[in-house]
């Protein structure tokens, strides 16, 4: 029956029937987000390949993404927070799961909302960073005053496609959020799985992070 | 627990992780606050970024509970971008020298950023 290991994994996939053991939505959910990661690492990759070949200076992302309030300028703060922000919605999220799998109603939309906040404030920050860094370092997809011209291309397409996700992720999170608090699960027996399948994503989101974060704003 | 149950853990868990993802945020952004350089840089920034996105798919994506059938065909694939890291930067480097053959050392003065 359900063995684990290279047995089970033999078995699930030669015993003739549905392979994945879990809800058809999640599995689903799982194989978008195979390919998202393909998107990503392609983005990524090139990337790395024009960042490898140019042979200006690139620009130093600790400088260029420095923010000063009133004093120094502080390297990479606004990056910082963004990150902590997007953590932050990453545990209120496993919260949401972990509420609806209780079938608290009630504690599962404020927390799924909490994360929609939270994707959303970053966003805003998103748009002021681009902002700041269009109007004042004059950074442009095809140029900029620091270093290497691809800086702008690679930064604009990577960072505006992760923004576009954390977007869709905050309205997905929302109508979710709202079918909860309206009893709109409650009329379908009760089942909160849809809760985890949002989570992934959101979560997910949250792993592409990790990697910009490290590659563009550290390496 | 089996995944037809959905997935259900103690609370604790994600508190745990929650709190180990901050930490280790902290700990990269002081990779480039304490402005380390060279190998010891670029291997720490993998480590807590390895570790963070593991702490990720496998207890908040609960990936460390599911079969060994759903771990395989997701966690797999990604696997060949490795392949692709490695002949793009092979593509890469050898861009850089015909570009310095051909055109020789760049000439850009990059400008100060102001704050």
């Amino acid at each position: 029956m359900e063995q684990p290991g290279s047995k089970g994994l033999v078995h699930d996939w030669s015993r003739d029937k549905q392979v994945f053991g879990v809800p058809w939505g999640k599995a689903m959910m799982w194989i978008f987000l195979l390919s998202d990661t393909f998107i990503f690492s392609c983005f990524l990759v090139g990337y790395m390949s024009v960042r490898i070949s140019t042979t200006d200076p690139w620009p130093i992302p600790s400088e260029v993404f420095a923010l000063s309030f009133g004093g120094d300028p502080i390297p990479l703060i606004l990056i910082a927070i963004m990150t902590f922000i997007l953590i932050t919605s990453s545990g209120t999220m496993a919260m949401a799961v972990n509420m609806g799998y209780r079938k608290n109603r009630k504690a599962t939309f404020w927390l799924m909302v909490a994360t929609a906040l939270l994707g959303a404030s970053f966003v805003g920050m998103q748009a002021f960073e681009w902002t700041k860094l269009i109007v004042e370092e004059g950074v442009r997809p095809w140029g900029n005053p620091m270093g290497a011209a691809q800086f702008g291309s690679s930064f604009f397409m990577i960072t505006g496609f992760h923004g576009m996700h954390v977007s869709a992720g905050v309205i997905y999170l929302l109508v979710i959020a709202n079918r909860v608090r309206n009893g709109f699960y409650e009329r379908r027996g009760g089942n909160y799985e849809i809760v985890e399948i949002t989570g992934l994503y959101w979560h997910f989101v949250d792993l592409v992070w990790v990697f910009i974060f490290a590659f563009f704003y550290l390496w | 627990m089996a995944s037809e149950d959905g997935q259900q853990h103690p609370l604790s868990i994600y508190f745990w992780i929650w709190g180990l993802l901050f930490v280790l945020s902290f700990f990269s952004y002081m990779v480039d606050y304490l402005n380390f350089q060279g190998n010891l840089r670029w291997g720490l920034i993998l480590l807590f970024m390895f570790l963070k996105a593991g702490f990720i798919i496998a207890i908040f994506m609960h990936m460390k509970w599911e079969r060994m059938a759903l771990k395989v065909a997701i966690l797999g694939p990604p696997v060949a971008i490795l392949v692709l890291i490695w002949l793009m930067s092979f593509e890469g480097f050898y861009i850089e020298d015909t570009r310095v053959d051909y055109y020789g050392e760049s000439t850009f003065e990059p400008e100060p950023v102001h704050h």
